[in-house]
């Protein structure tokens, strides 16, 4: 076996019937962009729930790198560098921006729990944060309230606090969400300019974006992943256009 | 050149935490009871304590969103710690100071572990519950506690064998002044700490702090003890200056009443718990001496209006005012 930076082996879940993940088997390797594709309810967001340790599996196991990370609550896994973003904006309200991602910096070097020095005292913690939101263009407004910035911003603030924990293995839940087409691209951009050594995973829907800025595809159905491979694989498949086009057609008329 | 660049950002930080010109007026301003009221100073000196008291409720209410209505347990502690103290002959203040803060932060740390696991209203009963049963244990231990008649005979010996407690509060007020301001300087440092910035994260998105990798309830544990060693210290004091204790100490009333007083004066801003007990104090002196059955009538009404009217308490308020005054022409 070759070296992973993810790996889940039988992850099962169900909600009551409802069976919401059955036997997920991911192998991550570092450094490849994968795109999570799948009808709404297929899942999607319930295996990063998983996999990040919001959610505790039924059954199964997931390590990252070589560790079994099965049983570690959500901000170890983050610590040992596998990290989420959310579809829906989940951010500090009155915080700046500077402030957010400091506060993640802080955390990730260990100095959060200091209360006896003043957080001016911390400048690389502070450089560094600037410099994160500075390459996701956020410097110019890095000192307004979380709030009051726009809602592109707030999707970058968003992948700017989970860069600032350093990650190995990034889950993106759909990083564009309602943002418009062409700032959407933007946000791609910075997704595909991130270190090749971070493994990244994104949920999207635009299959533009999937087949621009994903190396592999897995997609997902009913729980299930169907089928894992190449964008062209994925394209070429009948059974995706079936189940995952076909899907999205219906969608599409009222 | 990173230094260059990022001198911006760190620089605005330090503005923010630069001491401001009402801050300055506002603490020369506690001051002025020595001069202009010094015959209410005992009053004054019970204003400052319980403005302590405050301060050490916003910082995990206002600074970390942990609603308690069990606070009065560690001020109590403090208060029966130090006043134990005395009655054993170890009337030192600042001995009675440390011992107060020292039992307040230990079961603060104990009930800590309970407490960080829980948000909303199991917070509120749990802290509630924690209150009475600490009420109750020292009701029930009258050998320790003097019980329902309160702990007799405590005498506070000279400030550095010098400065004896006098009858008008004189002492007693430069006394309890100095501690707030002091613990002040380190809540007002916390704040402004790193460990300051976590926690208004965790008052901001409680949900999203596990996925940056924090661990919210060491977080909350540290605050919680704090906190409580500040109570404590709080308690220690009024017991030392007003040399009695009694079961008032640590009752429901009084985890009521300082939680109306930050509210009143605005939670999350230091300043709030101070302004807050110091319009409570005075008003409880004024309304009593009008009706003294019913002054809670008019609490209730002041808690009614200003909750309604300024939603960020009576700073709040003030800020507004002159964020107003500023951008008028």
């Amino acid at each position: 076996m070759s070296e992973s930076a993810l790996t889940t082996r039988g992850l099962n879940k169900s909600f009551g019937s409802l069976v919401v993940a059955a036997d997920i088997e991911l192998t991550l390797p570092p450094g490849v962009r994968y795109a999570l594709i799948g009808p709404n309810g297929a899942g999607k967001t319930t295996l990063i729930n998983l996999i990040t340790g919001m959610l505790q599996p039924d059954a199964g196991r997931i390590s990252l790198g070589e560790e079994d990370i099965t049983a570690l609550p959500p901000e170890q896994r983050v610590r040992r560098g596998l990290v989420r973003t959310y579809q829906i904006n989940s951010l500090f309200a009155h915080l700046t921006a500077l402030e957010s991602v400091t506060l993640v910096v802080c955390e990730r070097r260990r100095v959060a729990q200091i209360w006896w020095r003043q957080l001016t005292a911390y400048r690389d913690e502070i450089d560094e944060a600037y410099d994160i939101l500075r390459a996701l263009t956020l410097g110019p407004v890095c000192h307004r309230l979380t709030r009051e910035l726009a809602y592109g911003q707030q999707r970058l603030l968003e992948i700017a606090l989970a860069l600032a924990t350093r990650p190995k293995v990034l889950l993106l839940d759909e990083p564009a969400a309602g943002v418009p087409r062409e700032e959407s691209r933007e946000l791609f951009a910075a997704i595909a300019g991130l270190s090749q050594d971070i493994t990244v995973l994104f949920i999207e829907h635009d299959m533009d974006l999937v087949f621009r800025f994903a190396s592999r595809v897995i997609v997902m159905v009913g729980g299930r992943v169907l089928l894992e491979g190449t964008p062209h694989e994925i394209a070429a498949d009948p059974r995706v256009r079936a189940v995952y086009l076909g899907k999205t057609r219906q969608e599409a008329v009222p | 050149m990173s230094t260059q660049t990022t001198a911006g950002p760190v620089r605005h930080l330090q503005a923010q935490f630069r001491w401001g010109w009402s801050e300055i007026a506002f603490w020369l301003a506690t001051l002025l009871p020595l001069v202009l009221t010094p015959s209410y100073l005992v009053l004054a000196s019970q204003i400052a304590i319980t403005a302590l008291f405050a301060l050490s409720l916003d910082l995990i209410l206002g600074f970390s969103g942990i609603v308690s209505l069990g606070h009065a347990a560690y001020f109590g502690i403090g208060a029966y710690t130090a006043g134990l103290l005395s009655t054993r002959g170890w009337g030192d203040p600042f001995l009675g100071l440390a011992a107060g803060a020292l039992t307040a932060g230990l079961f603060g740390y104990v009930t800590s572990f309970v407490v960080a696991r829980f948000r909303h209203l199991a917070l509120i009963m749990i802290t509630l519950g924690i209150g009475l049963v600490v009420q109750e244990a020292a009701n029930s231990a009258g050998w320790l506690t003097g019980g329902f008649d309160g702990l007799q005979g405590i005498h506070t010996l000279p400030i550095f064998g010098k400065f004896r407690f006098d009858l008008y509060g004189y002492t007693a007020y430069c006394y309890s002044l100095a501690g707030l301001f002091l613990v002040f300087l380190v809540a007002r440092r916390l704040i402004h700490s790193p460990f300051g910035l976590a926690l208004r994260g965790i008052r901001e998105n409680t949900a999203r702090m596990p996925a940056i990798g924090a661990p919210v309830h060491a977080h909350i544990q540290t605050v919680y003890t704090i906190a409580a060693v500040i109570a404590g210290i709080a308690g220690a004091m009024l017991a030392q200056t007003t040399e009695t204790v009694s079961l008032e100490a640590l009752g429901f009333q009084r985890s009521a009443d300082v939680l109306v007083m930050l509210i009143l004066g605005g939670t999350g801003r230091l300043y709030g718990g101070l302004i807050g007990a110091a319009v409570y104090m005075v008003a409880r002196d004024q309304f009593s001496g009008l009706n003294p059955q019913y002054w809670y009538f008019w609490i209730g009404l002041l808690l009614i209006a200003v909750v309604m009217l300024l939603p960020n308490g009576l700073l709040g308020g003030l800020s507004l005012l002159a964020r107003r005054a500023r951008t008028a022409p």
